[in-house]
């Protein structure tokens, strides 16, 4: 059980009418107090910094807002933000459906190795690992250098301050993000299905595609949102892997904050729309993607 | 179902998987060998072998200020969130309460709000509690972003025991608190344990938060590197780096071997 497991506050209890509260439930209030007091209100004065810090006098509260979107420049940083996220959900999906099949279809103890292979990068510092990346595409690192000694290229190609720097970093940072989904749920399909689809004369292809590939689908759709809304979200490794056209909506936010700039109108007005699209996206997506599959699959699957 | 694979297909998933193993851990391992070179820039193979930026790193106050400081945090962050975190499991667990679904989105949500909004409205709030730039305000801040950690890790162990071997301590005469400390949280332990070292290791590793709750004065070890990666080529950046790698994997092997011991299933 490395990281979540879901306990759905339904699950297992009769529905009870009316408003019953017991004992236990007072043992949650430090935990939801504190989160109120140190995550939510923060939220809340973001959001209202948007709307009554404006750089000049003005009377209209939405001011910030219309000044982002009116700035061409800043429609491509969202534009940016959402292709980046895109590329790299796709790419983390065609890289981790292949290997949480392979987890799942291996022997317990090479399943259990894959796993630690997933789990420790998991858990490594995001930081150190842009780094690293860092250290392997920039002009003198180990990619052009090798090729360089080795008379391939006769001068550096650009691999760092490229969009495919970001997309690789991006990728294999958030690659766990989607195999733990899919693995959750393909674990859960029951093997006589696809057993029984090669008795009624299923070609094994036919059998994956008709029968395998739906239902481990809510695996697939809980791993691409979590990737998805993730790398909306990123900032440390579009910065250091990525150039100025590779500007996503967090650097834009934390470059307008600080030293230099210091509009907090508009980093907030962006902050708020950045919520409000992942908000948006995980409100559409919780009609076709169970929560649990989402928040409950990165497991250790014992 | 493995017998009736063909060899073919055997070959390729065996290819993939290498691949993905590879592409997932090699990157990041190559800064190991690198942080051992002689020289003053990072190669691969590293030219000559000495431990000149370890030496570095345990002696530039810079470095051993910002390990002194994570550490501090982390600690104090792991602390605070298991207390509230496993009140918490026991309180969504087995508690009965209107809105508390509500309750358990605001629990979940640190792990899905974009980091970089969570930093700028604790600075915003914070900067006017003058708790920034201190262990208090990183605290404040991390225990936020690891509570849900200890909650799920914790919940998972009260979701799974045997809640009759409470009523049979109620049973043979234990009150409610007697029962809670010999029977339950044994019982629990090894999630709260795992729960904890996650804290620890979300304090540890996080840079965003840090880098708008510290300043000059009071850096942690991440952010101390994101100062550096922007800046200079210093092969001690790899050192440190080998180090947090270090500490990561160790913490993990240790929370694979306390869940473990769990006593349920």
């Amino acid at each position: 059980m490395l990281l979540l497991r879901p306990f759905s506050p339904r699950s297992g209890r009769r529905p009870h009418v009316g408003l019953s509260i017991n004992r236990w439930a007072l043992l949650a209030l430090p935990a939801i107090g504190y989160l109120l007091v140190f995550f939510l209100v923060p939220l809340i004065v973001v959001s209202l910094r948007s709307v009554t810090e404006f750089p000049r006098p003005t009377t209209d509260s939405l001011s910030n807002y219309a000044r982002f979107f009116a700035a061409e420049a800043n429609l491509r940083v969202l534009a940016n933000t959402f292709w980046v996220a895109a590329i790299s959900t796709i790419a983390c999906l065609a890289i981790g459906y292949p290997y949480a099949y392979l987890m799942n279809i291996v022997r317990p103890r090479i399943a259990g190795l894959l796993l630690i292979a997933v789990l420790v990068p998991f858990w490594s510092s995001l930081l150190v690992r842009t780094y690293a990346w860092q250290v392997i595409l920039r002009d003198t690192g180990i990619v052009n250098s090798f090729l360089l000694d080795t008379g391939v290229i006769d001068e550096p190609i650009p691999l760092i301050r490229t969009t495919l720097g970001v997309i690789l970093g991006m990728s294999q940072i958030l690659l766990p993000f989607m195999v733990l989904p899919i693995y959750t749920v393909m674990r859960r399909i029951d093997p006589e299905y696809t057993k029984a689809a090669a008795n009624l004369g299923a070609p094994p292809l036919s059998a994956f595609l008709r029968v395998f590939l739906p239902l481990s689908l809510p695996g697939v759709l809980a791993g691409a949102l979590l990737v998805f809304v993730l790398a909306l979200g990123f900032y440390i490794t579009p910065a250091l892997l990525g150039g100025p056209k590779d500007t996503m909506i967090s650097q834009f936010i934390a470059n307008a904050v600080q030293r230099g700039n210091l509009d907090w109108g508009i980093g907030s007005a962006m902050a708020v729309v950045l919520m409000g699209l992942t908000l948006a996206i995980l409100f559409v997506a919780s009609r076709f993607v169970r929560p649990q599959d989402v928040f409950g699959s990165l497991d250790e699957g014992s | 179902m493995a017998d009736s694979w063909r060899q073919p297909r055997r070959l390729l998933l065996l290819a993939i998987g290498s691949l993905t193993v590879f592409f997932l851990v090699a990157p990041t391992l190559v800064i190991v060998p690198m942080s051992f070179t002689a020289s003053q820039s990072l190669t691969f193979p590293p030219e000559g072998l000495s431990l000149r930026w370890y030496a570095k790193m345990v002696t530039d106050p810079q470095w051993t200020g910002g390990f002194a400081n994570s550490a501090l945090v982390a600690v104090l962050t792991m602390l605070l969130s298991t207390v509230l975190g496993t009140l918490a499991a026991l309180g969504i667990v087995r508690g009965r309460f209107p809105g508390k679904n509500g309750a358990y989105a605001l629990i979940l949500s640190p792990l899905i709000v974009p980091v970089i909004i969570i930093a700028i409205g604790m600075f915003s709030l914070y900067v006017r509690w003058k708790v920034t730039g201190s262990a208090v305000g990183l605290v404040l801040g991390h225990t936020a972003l690891a509570v849900p950690f200890v909650i799920v890790n914790v919940g998972t162990s009260l979701r799974t025991m045997d809640r009759n071997l409470e009523l049979a301590a109620m049973n043979l005469g234990a009150n409610p608190s007697r029962t809670f400390f010999r029977i339950t949280l044994p019982i629990i332990l090894p999630g709260v344990v795992a729960g904890a070292l996650f804290a620890f290791l979300t304090s540890w590793d996080e840079v965003v938060v840090a880098i708008f709750l510290t300043t000059t004065r009071f850096r942690t070890l991440p952010v101390e590197m994101w100062e550096q990666v922007r800046q200079v080529v210093d092969p001690t950046v790899a050192a440190v780096s080998t180090t947090l790698l270090a500490v990561t994997t160790t913490l993990l092997l240790l929370i694979l071997v306390v869940r473990r011991q769990t006593p349920v299933r």
